[in-house]
């Protein structure tokens, strides 16, 4: 318990590749196959540990997919990563190969997932990630935000009967949960209860979006804050009962406005139980160089602008 | 070989022609060229090589193939009918709605096909890492494919093909269907292999060259590259697109095209009259 107090503390890809050993320990048989960011994205860790489940390519993010698939053929359960931007946009036939038309469950890793791709520049953030694995079926897409989130994204991703993407922060961050957090594929939760407006929100932009509520509060708006690091499957229950209740979504992600957890949240609410939605997000835009700080300033994905559009939310809930 | 035994492997490779035009006939259309100029392969890594088992095409410790140039489905289905592990009522939903036999492979559907086909360059990389799984549970399990020559524009071979020599891929062995047309012409018209054995044998593999017609070349290859076990084989197939038939053999167009019940006619006429 003590381990799990402190893991906060680390780097996230460390508590990546700490639970994959973690996994393999208690019998999973799994490989990690990589494109030469295993110092990257944390997994040199594993491959110290299990060098004879490593598999490196070199820079050939292609390949990694398509070997990964071969794989799980055999029965291995593979962990693959790169830039969000590699492990998504440059692969998606790859993807789509293995995973959709042939149901093999791999497990893909994009890390520096929007902002966080950060001095790197437009080339290596990966705004439109979620939207091109949201668009595969039987593809599953994690998004979270701290170190225990994604350790429990990283064993229900091993566990799971199908493929699934999760979004890597590799560098540290700070806790949003607790030793005992749950995460469950297609679930989310209620991190603080309102009920004017929800706020969903997931991964990077879980602190954001905690941060304008309390300023609502202040102000006197309810507001209700879903964590959603399911973006697909979509916990659709918990989504339309805070529509129900609320009448008025603001929806928040490290992503673009088009094809997300925004996206997700509007085809479903349009369809079920319109409400106003408000998407905070990357605009249409391509990224640029800059620390993430810079770039949320620059692009509106901060507590203020989820404030500003939760109160226009709220002018349309009464029109 | 005996005789008899190239007889027989002569005599299989016939019917899995005539179940190949008729299987394309039903279905109204098919990849005709690119199907005929493997059947000897298939016929002898199927009905020689392979380590299978009757009845259980699901069994965990078989040797794999990979159609990595997966448009040549219908080829792999025609052979796995003559195992067994289709039914020639199967065969002839060929691309029908809902049907077990798409024209590109799809492991999901097809009993007896181990990997996915239809987007190009993807095949061998998963043969890689079916190869790596094996060696990695140290199961003598061989993991045989087919890749084409237009296939081989593709970057992602030589990314398989690099990956394959640095983990001295031993189980790996297989063939590039050399049969020098693609869609838009000739090989060497639209993009141009040679030296393509140089190729490969700087890629760090075991290579040979055989005539993809004569069986006697493909066993004798196949045994000799089974043998090499610390290094991936590549067998370069020199091949004829659309062989055995005239309407189809060395025929541009025979890479996709309809088929009538004239067609059937006059290939059953063809492959009979071959027999002697």
């Amino acid at each position: 318990m003590n381990k799990l107090e402190r893991l906060p503390e680390k780097e996230m890809r460390c508590v990546y590749a700490e639970t994959l050993i973690e996994l393999v320990e208690e019998g999973r048989d799994i490989v990690v196959v990589e494109a030469d960011l295993a110092r990257t994205n944390g997994t040199d860790l594993f491959a110290r540990r299990f060098p004879e489940r490593f598999i490196d390519l070199g820079v050939a993010e292609a390949n990694m997919i398509s070997v990964a698939a071969g794989m799980a053929a055999m029965g291995k359960i593979p962990f693959t990563s790169s830039f969000g931007s590699f492990a998504g946009r440059r692969v998606v036939d790859q993807l789509f190969m293995a995973v959709t038309y042939s149901h093999l469950k791999i497990k893909v890793i994009g890390s520096d997932p929007g902002v966080t791709g950060g001095i790197n520049g437009a080339s290596h953030q990966a705004f439109e990630d979620m939207a091109l694995m949201r668009a595969l079926p039987d593809m599953a897409v994690l998004d979270p935000g701290d170190a225990y989130e994604l350790r429990q994204a990283v064993r229900e991703a091993a566990a799971y009967p199908g493929a699934v993407y999760i979004r890597l922060l590799r560098k540290i961050h700070p806790a949003v949960f607790g030793p005992d957090y749950c995460l469950k594929i297609g679930k989310g939760s209620i991190i603080k209860d309102g009920h004017e407006a929800t706020i969903i929100a997931s991964g990077y932009m879980l602190r954001p979006a905690l941060e304008a509520a309390a300023t609502l509060e202040k102000q006197g708006v309810s507001v209700r804050v879903l964590n959603m690091p399911s973006v697909k499957p979509l916990d659709t229950q918990l989504v339309l009962s805070a529509a129900r209740r609320t009448g008025a979504i603001v929806t928040a992600e490290n992503h673009s406005v088009i094809g997300g957890l925004g996206a997700a949240v509007c085809e479903l609410v349009a369809g079920e139980y319109p409400v106003p939605v408000r998407r905070v997000g990357m605009p249409d835009h391509c990224g640029e160089v800059g620390t993430a700080d810079f770039l949320c300033r620059k692009f509106g994905l901060t507590a203020e602008n989820i404030v500003r559009q939760v109160h226009i939310a709220l002018e349309m809930k009464r029109d | 070989m005996t005789e008899k035994e190239i007889k027989g492997l002569g005599e299989v490779s016939r019917s899995v022609r005539e179940l190949i035009v008729e299987m394309m006939v039903e279905a109204g259309s098919g990849h005709l060229g690119g199907s005929l100029s493997i059947v000897e392969i298939l016929v002898v890594l199927y009905h020689k090589f392979m380590r299978l088992r009757e009845g259980e095409p699901d069994w965990p410790e078989r040797d794999r193939f990979v159609l990595s140039k997966g448009h040549a489905g219908p080829a792999l289905y025609a052979v796995l009918q003559t195992k067994g592990y289709l039914s020639r009522n199967d065969l002839m939903t060929l691309n029908k709605a809902e049907t077990i036999l798409p024209s590109h492979c799809d492991m999901t559907r097809t009993p007896g096909v181990d990997m996915f086909g239809g987007s190009l360059g993807m095949g061998l990389s998963a043969a890689v890492g079916m190869a790596l799984a094996a060696g990695m549970d140290k199961k003598d399990i061989r993991v045989f494919f087919i890749i084409g020559d237009g296939e081989s524009d593709e970057g992602q071979i030589w990314e398989a093909a690099m990956a394959a020599s640095k983990y001295r891929l031993g189980n790996l062995v297989g063939f590039l269907d050399g049969n020098k047309m693609q869609i838009d012409g000739t090989v060497d018209k639209v993009m141009p292999l040679e030296p393509l054995k140089d190729k490969w044998l700087s890629f760090g593999w075991d290579v040979r060259e055989i005539d993809g017609h004569n069986v006697e070349e493909i066993s004798g290859a196949l045994k000799r590259a089974i043998e090499c076990g610390d290094k991936p084989s590549m067998i370069i197939a020199h091949t004829v697109k659309g062989k055995g038939l005239s309407f189809s053999e060395n025929i541009l167009t025979s890479h996709n095209m309809k088929l009538t019940p004239g067609h059937l006619a006059q290939a059953l006429k063809e492959l009979r009259a071959s027999r002697k």
